[in-house]
């Protein structure tokens, strides 16, 4: 990896990072477990991660099979993840 | 990669930001996750395009298996049990990522044969850890929530300093791990002190003290992916990624806020154990009796109610016999909210899940700061299932361990009613000095027959 790219990522962190805590805090308090299995879900994102590394070579190598393994359980955290979270939000009414 | 691609997971990253914003506005809450999930299928779709076309065999079966694995559990958890399917959610999350570093330093050192520079190995390492603490700590958490491990704190002599000890072994090992990176032994050596590390952390923490934990690891498995994203040079999984990291730290500095206690202090562990015993000198407390028929005849005559819950009024199963008593009192005229403190329930904002399933609508319940001036005029405040949350000792007591807790000012009403199955303590294992307040009254019993009958008193009364 060049500096350049690094320095790149970086940026992407802290501004993201920064962006992050300016949105969580107006989450008011009734939404928090809503909050919380939603961006739960969100940090499934790491299924990008587990897609490449399994696309990669044939099943004689050990990094396949960790790809897949990981695709597996990103998955069940992506979609149990939104599907929760989803019948949680679909419950708050107001009358 | 293609500049298509590139854009794509711009598109998921502003979904994600987007979704998250409007998860902050209850009406739109429920459109957010869902421009979130599309944000996430972006992403999916555009890495696929840029993937190999034969291995998609594979690719489809795991996300299928993992689809329905997901699918399956989301619909049958029951809302009580929300908190340990975040746990193990997170676990999930922390071990992919884990698995994602594994599968990335293996295909460099022992396929394709290349060097890893620094900063690549850093996030390999990085990536390991984190993931592999999220992991054994969520699944240790997971455990404790659902009680097949003791809630209490584990804690044995010298416990930090082997935490210190294997801190300090991990950076060595990290070290060799670069230098003889074909040897696959040292990176199996991180694995293991990563996994041994997530579940040294989570046992000395108390079953009380899991709101604050599983915060954390929510945080954790963010910044999981974050180092993925470092590993992989990708944007998307940053971006992703810090959002998280940021939304745990937060809800676990709101958490530990709201039980007075530093995150070092939860950390650490060993909470309730040591109170438990110096409370039982403490003077006895008098306590008075109510029936369930003068309870139903008090809330016949008062004008305003405030129900302070708590998790045993949702292990009780009483929330729907509540919202039927709010009925029956929101027919006589009587106004009726929720006071709903910080830490009821078992993770941020449980209660108010718990409360929306027994279809109570949302402008019902009210937050700590917002309610707590207005207990002084109210007549009635029923509490059920809560302890420490409204233990006065929190204001008065130097000596109690939750003193400086904020808690709800239920004390202050003109009549208190407490529904109780018996004089036990709460999670702190704390007595509570407002049972034995001059305008408290005690109604034992099973939190959802007691009340069955209240409601039931009420309707015969029209």
């Amino acid at each position: 990896m060049t500096l350049e790219s690094l320095i790149i990522l970086i940026y992407v962190l802290v501004l993201a990072s920064y962006l992050g805590f300016e949105l969580i805090t107006k989450v008011p308090p009734t939404l928090h477990t809503p909050l919380m299995s939603g961006s739960n879900a969100i940090s499934g994102i790491t299924i990008v991660g587990a897609l490449i590394a399994t696309s990669e070579l044939g099943f004689g190598t050990l990094s396949k099979w960790l790809g897949m393994i990981a695709l597996i359980l990103a998955t069940i955290n992506v979609v149990g993840g939104y599907a929760v979270t989803d019948r949680m939000l679909k419950m708050f009414k107001k009358k | 990669m293609t500049i298509a691609v590139q854009l794509a997971y711009l598109l998921a990253s502003i979904l994600f930001i987007v979704g998250i914003k409007l998860l902050g506005k209850t009406k739109d809450a429920r459109r957010g996750n869902m421009l979130s999930a599309v944000g996430m299928l972006v992403a999916i779709v555009a890495t696929l395009i840029t993937l190999n076309i034969l291995s998609f065999v594979e690719i489809f079966v795991c996300m299928l298996v993992g689809g329905a694995i997901g699918l399956y559990y989301a619909k049958k958890v029951e809302m009580t049990q929300i908190p340990e399917m975040v746990a193990l959610f997170n676990g999930f999350g922390g071990l992919a990522s884990l698995a994602v570093a594994l599968s990335d330093h293996f295909l460099k050192t022992s396929v394709l044969s290349i060097e890893i520079d620094a900063v690549n190995s850093i996030s390999i390492i990085a990536s390991v850890l984190i993931g592999g603490v999220t992991f054994t700590g969520s699944i240790v958490a997971w455990l404790k929530l659902n009680g097949k491990v003791s809630g209490q704190p584990i804690t044995f002599k010298g416990q930090h300093l082997l935490n210190l000890a294997l801190l300090i072994s991990f950076l060595v090992v990290s070290v060799f791990t670069f230098l003889y990176q074909g040897d696959p032994m040292y990176i199996t050596i991180l694995v293991v002190m990563a996994l041994l590390v997530g579940i040294l952390i989570v046992i000395p923490i108390g079953g009380a003290d899991m709101p604050v934990v599983i915060s954390l690891l929510n945080s954790y498995s963010g910044m999981a992916a974050c180092a993925t994203g470092f590993i992989l040079n990708n944007n998307v999984l940053i971006v992703a990624g810090s959002l998280v990291g940021a939304s745990g730290i937060i809800l676990t500095q709101i958490m530990c806020k709201a039980m007075n206690r530093s995150l070092t202090n939860v950390l650490l562990g060993g909470f309730g154990q040591t109170v438990a015993t110096g409370a039982a000198d403490g003077p006895s407390i008098v306590i008075k009796e109510i029936g369930v028929e003068e309870t139903a005849m008090l809330f016949d005559s008062v004008s305003s109610v405030i129900v302070v819950p708590g998790y045993g009024m949702a292990v009780a199963q009483a929330q729907h016999v509540i919202r039927e008593l709010m009925e029956q009192c929101e027919k006589r005229g009587i106004d009726f909210k929720f006071a709903i403190h910080p830490v009821a329930g078992r993770m941020p904002g449980h209660m108010n899940v718990l409360l929306a399933e027994a279809n109570i609508s949302y402008d019902k319940l009210i937050e700590m700061e917002a309610i707590n001036d207005e207990f002084a005029n109210t007549d009635l405040v029923l509490i059920v299932g809560a302890n420490d949350v409204v233990n006065p000792a929190a204001r008065t007591n130097p000596q109690s361990p939750i003193f400086g807790m904020p808690i709800l000012n239920a004390d202050k009403a003109k009549t208190v009613i407490v529904s109780k199955r018996s004089m036990g303590k709460g999670y702190a294992g704390v007595e509570n000095e407002l049972f034995g307040y001059p305008n408290c009254l005690m109604l034992f019993g099973d939190a959802k027959q007691t009340i069955t009958k209240v409601v039931s008193e009420m309707k015969e009364m029209g």
